[in-house]
């Protein structure tokens, strides 16, 4: 009895599927391009910059996810890859380098170099050892930018200027900001998709299920997940120049380990190892905090125990729902 | 007779106080299928990870081609020509059959890791591995995630896995562990197929099995080998029959 609907269910099950993981990132940046629209029709103006910071975020999450989700890499020092990012940024605009063609390169380079070298000790290690030593690799950073007394030290450093882009001024009109945000969340997601559909993303896969059968089908298991550490790091390095160029400040608080927690957060609400789920948790993530720090100084306690909750009943996090949802429970 | 392609000397390996491989020395010649027998607790499946390095041994030395591989890491083996199976089956549950056995072909392409370019599309990993499970009869449920199989045919598929690496030798270890007689049949019939084409070193207690397929066969006691020979020998053997075959009677 039970062969026959279970064969009849493998051969009808990709067609939909395929068509739900399309539809949703679709719907999604279709919704995200318009809302400067919604804007102009009537939307409180401060919606803009939430979702253009959301967004931001979104870029971190996105980029974690694929280490986390993908990759099944629990780094608890994500936001040093945003901090080296953003203070890349802001030292060289504070320099009298705001051209974006120009920072962009170092601040990859930088992150890049940054996570070949971390990631190389890190990943030498499984577990909760793993969670620990990316944890002290991040505060590392937090307290090497404290340190940075020419820049701010503690208090962080104010930027009075914004990038440019190839010479425009793109940065400086909310819209033009948000788009081009969007564009940069955009690229990064194609991008991260195209990684994981790859030669080099399928064997990251099989290793985060069976990282001893990927070894012995010949495979160096460290050498592919440093790779995905580096991507990663350099694409969370892109949303560390945004988040100095939208906040026209950086600070050591941009790479504490609760911002890391706060990515992992993003992460594990929308749904790992799907990448839309990390956008979608960001944004969730940050609407929820502002929507609750309008109601009441205390958010946090309605916050954390709702975050709680949320990851407790809902598997696979907003995507498992929507999931779930469309196709109607499912194997 | 040609150079073995496989040929352990005097590998030891202790855990603690208890001697699990004991002077081990044997050797794998092209083609030639040796099976390893013994009691549960004999060290065979700790023998076989230290061949295929996921276990270092504390001395001894292990040759393959020509070549002492005993410091090299499980994927150099592997990609020097060796595979192996796992006694508990050990596939990738998410990916489908096909994508599982495109692991091998993707181990051996010219561009293994290449970044862009979508993998589960390319003909050139698609076309040989489709090939070798056609080899092992699952070519009708290559696009079913592999966690869905059943019992048998994830034995099956192990193989496939192994035989997409095109290597030069196998260790199978316990491949028939589980299956029912139906499908162990043809799982042996499958290995049978495959004599004479890969050097196979084979750890299984199905007697029935070792003495239909085995050109060799070895008999490991505690750790040591106490036989060694041809089947009918060592099926002869007075030791042998009284530690281990003695049992089934």
């Amino acid at each position: 009895m039970s062969t026959a609907p279970a064969l009849a269910e493998t051969a009808a099950a990709p067609a939909p599927r395929r068509h739900i993981r399309l539809l949703l990132p679709i719907l999604l940046f279709g919704l995200l391009a318009l809302a400067p629209l919604a804007v102009s029709l009537g939307m409180p103006a401060g919606w803009l910059a939430l979702l253009t910071r959301a967004m931001i975020f979104a870029i971190a999450a996105l980029s974690l996810d694929l280490i986390l989700g993908v990759g099944g890499l629990v780094s608890f020092g994500h936001a040093a890859f945003l901090g080296i990012g953003a203070y890349v940024t802001g030292i060289m605009i504070t320099e009298g380098r705001a051209e974006a063609l120009l920072i962009l390169p170092v601040v990859l380079g930088i992150c890049a170099l940054f996570a070949a070298v971390t990631g190389a000790i890190c990943l030498r290690t499984r577990g909760v050892t793993f969670i620990m030593i990316t944890l002290a690799f991040g505060q590392m950073v937090y307290f090497l930018a404290q340190a940075l007394s020419a820049y701010g030290g503690d208090d962080g450093l104010t930027l009075y200027e914004k990038s440019t882009v190839a010479g425009l001024d793109l940065f400086s009109t909310r819209t033009g900001f948000f788009y081009c945000v969007l564009a940069a969340l955009a690229g990064c997601y194609v991008l991260v998709r195209i990684l994981v559909a790859s030669r080099f993303g399928r064997i990251l896969r099989a290793a985060r299920e069976n990282p001893v059968r990927v070894s012995v089908t010949g495979f160096d298991v460290t050498r592919i997940r440093l790779i995905a550490y580096v991507i990663s790091g350099m694409v969370a390095g892109i949303a560390g120049f945004f988040l100095a160029n939208h906040t026209d400040f950086v600070s050591p608080a941009f790479m504490s380990w609760q911002r890391s927690g706060e990515l992992i957060f993003m992460t594990v609400l929308g749904g790992v190892g799907s990448l839309h789920g990390a956008i979608i948790g960001a944004i969730a993530y940050l609407i929820a905090e502002d929507a609750l720090s309008h109601l009441t100084e205390h958010w946090r306690v309605i916050f954390g125990p709702m975050i709680v909750l949320f990851v407790l009943f809902t598997r696979g996090g907003i995507v498992g729902m929507i999931r779930k949802l469309g196709g109607g429970g499912g194997a | 007779m040609s150079e073995p392609v496989l040929i352990l000397e005097a590998v030891r390996k202790s855990f603690g106080a208890l001697k699990v491989t004991d002077d081990v020395s044997l050797s794998v010649a092209p083609g030639e299928l040796h099976a390893l027998i013994g009691p549960n607790g004999a060290g065979k499946t700790t023998l076989v990870h230290q061949i295929s390095g996921m276990l270092k041994p504390d001395s001894g030395a292990i040759r393959f081609r020509g070549e002492d591989i005993s410091a090299l890491t499980p994927e150099k083996r592997a990609r020097r020509g060796l595979a192996r199976t796992f006694q508990i089956t050990s596939t990738i549950a998410s990916l489908s059959v096909l994508e599982n056995v495109a692991l091998g072909v993707q181990a051996r392409a010219a561009h293994p890791l290449s970044l862009f370019r979508n993998a589960a599309r390319d003909a050139a990993l698609n076309r040989p591995a489709l090939a070798a499970l056609e080899a092992v009869g699952l070519a009708d449920r290559a696009e079913v995630p592999a966690g869905r199989l059943s019992h048998g045919e994830k034995r099956a598929l192990e193989l496939a896995m192994a035989l997409a690496l095109e290597p030069t030798a196998i260790l199978l270890d316990e491949p028939l562990a589980g299956v029912g007689r139906e499908e162990g049949e043809r799982l042996i019939e499958l290995l049978s197929s495959l004599k004479g084409r890969y050097a196979m070193l084979l750890v299984e207690h199905d007697m029935a099995a070792v003495f239909a397929l085995a050109d060799k066969v070895s008999v490991l006691v505690y750790g040591r080998v106490i036989a060694s020979g041809e089947p009918a020998a060592v099926r002869a053997d007075a030791a042998v029959r009284e530690a281990y075959l003695g049992e089934e009677g």
